[in-house]
């Protein structure tokens, strides 16, 4: 199928992604570098070290690595069980882990308000039991548990997948040369296992540093993220440059966890043991 | 042992992901307005779902984008998978680097940058802006999707097909689009999937006039959901969840049957 | 010979139902090539891993060396595998998958150096300590399967189909390598494969396996020359395999014709299998031949020309250097010696025959 023909096909996507992905970045820079009479400024990019910028990135980044660390623990052993269970019952684990998806995200944050609310149903099932009520609405502990439940099927199928790709007599070859079951696990099963995990967390600590909603429904407006702060500046403010330039530091810290997790993943792959 | 265990941990991880489900469809049938509060069984917002003309407006909008994008999407995708797989490995990795960034990309800056390029060129906020938006970031899951299917293809398939005497084209459509199928349809589904559940970049390129169900929500966090939503939420839910069980477990059970 | 190493007693196993192996008696001798031959599904490989310690028997006792290994876990028993596909770790290096039994044992860094010199050396392959095992061709990570199982000095070594993977020209070298391996290490190999020739090849004593059962356990001569059923005589190699009639010590009649042969003891006017190899028939003119017939099928096949002969109403597979052409009338002789008769099974079943070597 190599012949001049197809090799032309490729234009029309060419074309859109120049127009919908690659312009559009370059208007973030564009916006992100001028001031709002088209003058070249670094203004916008430095106004990251206001304080109250600064501090939404720092508790974004806070918020987002814990719930990524929780993710992962959580994660791990639920893929392993999912992977060792056989194929039959196999498919309809991960339905149930993809089912959720399909009722709209922000109702299912919203309902975690109805469980977590300090009169909440956990709370009053707390009390009948006399047990300490929780006072978690609103605060940070919130945002991080709203994260880790929006973003928790973005760690296990990952982990799931690989896991269920390692071939079984890799681990009876482990247990063949006198392995046993902890070092077969720890020498053979999660080097083998780095590359879903290294995916599970770009794709649960990028949505959760930059997540504006989880906040702004489980925070009440109280605990600003980066996101909430670039929103204000698009939708409430109207400052395209300000909120331009803070996107463009945003991106920076994305580009710096995907490197970081690139070396990670070439580590594991190269030299472990 | 070690089994109850993992038995527990799975309940549990369960009990985490649908507490929140229970939570909506208990309040869809909630006759007092207020999340907090019981106020009695109903089904009131279920009979006035469909009168709420603004609730509606918002359902056919949502539809009409998922199924207007995922088709469109569907058809550039599943081309640009060929196409891209056809080209030199320069090129073919700067078009999948491009491919990867609105899926690595945060949504918040996908959406922002497309609200500036409509800003940019003046184009007028509406159903269109939120239309492209949606096609540009289901197009990176139909190619992932397609693209696997391509590279297990049998080169010689095809050949065999054009020496059997079949033009190139139709070589194409009997031989190897057939192949590509099951790749191209969960692009499609995937596709769907993706833009019934879009909030992040809808938010950022809708137009004032134009709700899917998902603004909507948004827009009435503050001043309390309207609990037709969760009505209307419970009754999808539920759609799916028949749906999945009709492909998935039907099919299944009825061959152990015939095993047996 | 040698004394008993391995001992299988009353082995049994079942998956959802299917019984796979039923109490299955084996012993192996130390230093012996023992290969498990049989078809796909005979049971071999579940064999071979209830011995590894990767399958627990429903029944029966698994004993190594007068110690009973039933209930051990695999990474307790001094016994390495070389597993279908290689399994090698691809996440190390070659160095680093030869050393990971090693390692675990906690053996020093200078012992574990000279063991991986002295693997790759005895498989040919020195100097490969940095590749990485996706680099290496399909009969290289067969070697470094090999030796990795081996620095471990196993007494025994288990292989799971090792060669399946590999082409005709590279599987009959790694034959003879693995017989080399074996005479040098001087320890016990048992060998899992459905390719007869293989088992002919390599082995000290073949175990016949169908459905289960255990057919016969004999030399690879023993194996070829007289087998027992025929099943035996049916997959190792090809045969002729005749309904007959035994109608009195060393006379039996086969297709009508009464042909003069060695085998006593089963009685008078008992139906029976008789196995004639296709090289053991000599084809000459119609008069001379026990029975007469007409060849219908002729292929060169380099060393031999192989024939199809219809006589008496039954196609006979011959192998000879002369050639024949279609159609020509010729007649068939078989020497004594070459008739192998034997009993038929007791059932219509695929039946166990009790052997006791």
């Amino acid at each position: 199928m190599k012949n001049k023909f197809v090799k032309w096909l490729s234009l029309p996507y060419a074309f859109w992604s120049l127009a919908f992905i690659i312009i559009p970045l370059v208007m973030v820079f564009y916006f992100g570098l001028t001031d709002k009479t088209g003058k070249f400024t670094f203004a916008n990019i430095l106004s990251i070290s206001l304080p109250v910028h600064f501090k939404s990135l720092l508790i974004a980044l806070l918020l987002s690595f814990i719930s990524t660390v929780i993710c992962l623990l959580l994660s791990y052993p639920l893929a392993m069980i999912l992977s060792s269970l056989n194929s039959k019952n196999n498919k309809l684990m991960i339905l149930i882990f993809v089912l959720p998806m399909w009722m709209n995200f922000l109702l299912r944050t919203l309902a975690w308000q109805t469980l977590l609310e300090n009169e909440g149903v956990i709370n009053t099932i707390l009390r009948t039991i006399h047990l300490p009520a929780l006072k978690i609405i609103n605060t940070p502990y919130a945002i991080v548990f709203g994260m880790i439940y929006n973003f928790l099927p973005f760690m296990v199928l990952p982990i799931y997948n690989v896991l269920c790709k390692i071939d079984k007599n890799l681990l009876n070859a482990a247990r063949d040369l006198g392995a046993n079951e902890v070092q077969t696990f720890l020498k053979v099963t999660l080097p083998l296992s780095v590359p879903g995990i290294i995916s599970g967390i770009t794709m649960v600590f990028v949505p959760a540093l930059t997540t504006f909603v989880i906040s702004d429904l489980l925070g009440g407006s109280k605990i600003l993220l980066i996101g909430n702060v670039i929103e204000q500046e698009f939708t409430l403010n109207s400052n395209w440059h300000l909120g331009s330039g803070l996107s463009i530091v945003l991106m920076l810290f994305i580009i710096i966890s995907m490197i970081i997790t690139a070396i990670f993943d070439k580590d594991g792959e190269g030299s472990a043991l | 042992m070690a089994n109850v265990l993992k038995k527990i941990y799975i309940a549990l991880i369960f009990i985490f992901l649908y507490a929140p489900m229970l939570v909506l469809i208990v309040l869809s049938f909630n006759k007092s307005k207020s999340r907090a509060k019981w106020g009695g069984f109903t089904f009131k917002w279920y009979t006035q779902l469909l009168s709420d003309s603004s609730i509606m407006e918002a359902l056919v909008t949502t539809l009409l984008l998922a199924v207007l994008s995922a088709l469109i999407s569907t058809f550039i995708g599943t081309i640009a998978a060929i196409a891209i797989t056809s080209l030199k490995k320069g090129t073919r990795t700067l078009m999948m680097g491009i491919t990867n960034i609105p899926m690595l990309n945060a949504e918040i800056v996908t959406g922002i940058s497309l609200m500036l390029l409509f800003i940019f060129f003046n184009v007028k906020f509406g159903f269109t802006t939120i239309l492209l938006a949606h096609i540009t970031f289901n197009i990176p899951y139909v190619i992932l999707s397609v693209m696997p299917r391509i590279k297990q293809l049998n080169p010689s398939a095809y050949e065999a097909a054009m020496d059997l005497g079949a033009s190139p084209f139709k070589a194409f459509f009997k031989v190897v689009f057939p192949d590509i199928l099951p790749g191209v349809f969960s692009g499609l589904l995937m596709a769907f999937t993706m833009s019934i559940d879009d909030f992040i970049i809808t938010h950022f390129t809708k137009g004032a006039g134009v709700d899917t169900l998902s603004t909507k929500i948004y827009s009435q966090v503050r001043k309390g959901i309207d609990p037709k939503m969760y009505a209307l939420s419970s009754l999808i839910f539920v759609t799916v969840l028949v749906l999945l069980i009709l492909i998935n477990i039907l099919p299944g059970s009825g061959k152990k049957a015939k095993e047996k | 010979m040698s004394n008993k190493l391995i001992t299988l007693e009353n082995i049994s196993k079942s998956y959802d139902n299917h019984l796979v192996l039923d109490e299955m008696n084996l012993y192996i001798r130390e230093n012996e090539f023992v290969t498990l031959l049989g078809p796909s599904g005979c049971g071999k490989t579940t064999t071979l891993r209830i011995i590894g310690g990767f399958e627990n028997p429903d029944t029966g006792r698994v004993v190594f060396d007068g110690k009973d290994i039933t209930k051990l876990p695999a990474y307790k028993r001094q016994l390495n595998t070389v597993f279908q596909k290689y399994a090698l770790f691809t996440h190390m290096n070659i160095a680093e998958n030869i050393a990971f039994g090693l390692k675990i044992k906690n053996k020093s860094k200078s012992y574990i150096d000279d063991k991986i010199k002295y693997a790759l050396k005895l498989v040919n392959l020195e100097g490969y300590e940095n590749r990485m095992p996706d680099s290496l061709s399909g009969g290289q990570q067969q070697r470094i399967a090999i030796a990795r199982a081996i620095v471990n000095e196993p007494k025994v070594l288990l292989l799971d189909e090792p060669l399946g993977a590999l082409d005709l020209k590279l599987r009959q070298d790694m034959q003879y390598e693995l017989i080399r391996l074996k005479n040098e290490l001087g320890i016990t190999f048992i060998y899992v494969t459905h390719d007869q020739e293989e088992a002919l090849t390599m082995s000290d004593t073949i175990v016949v396996m169908n459905q289960g059962y255990i057919q016969q356990i004999g030399t690879p001569e023993m194996i070829y020359n007289e087998p027992e059923n025929a099943f035996v005589a049916d997959f190792i190699g090809d045969s002729n395999i005749i309904d007959s009639i035994m109608i009195r010590d060393e006379l039996v009649e086969i297709l009508g014709a009464k042909f003069a042969c060695v085998d006593t003891g089963f009685g008078e006017n008992v139906h029976v299998d008789v196995v004639i190899r296709p090289e053991d028939i000599e084809l000459v003119s119609p008069e001379e031949g026990t029975i007469s017939g007409e060849v219908t099928s002729l292929i060169f096949k380099g060393v031999h020309y192989e024939m199809d002969v219809m006589a008496n109403g039954f196609e006979w597979l011959v192998h000879s250097t002369k050639m024949f052409p279609v159609g020509e009338k010729v007649g068939i002789k078989v020497d004594p010696f070459n008739i192998q008769i034997m009993n038929k099974p007791a059932s219509e079943d695929e039946e166990a025959v009790q052997i006791e070597e």
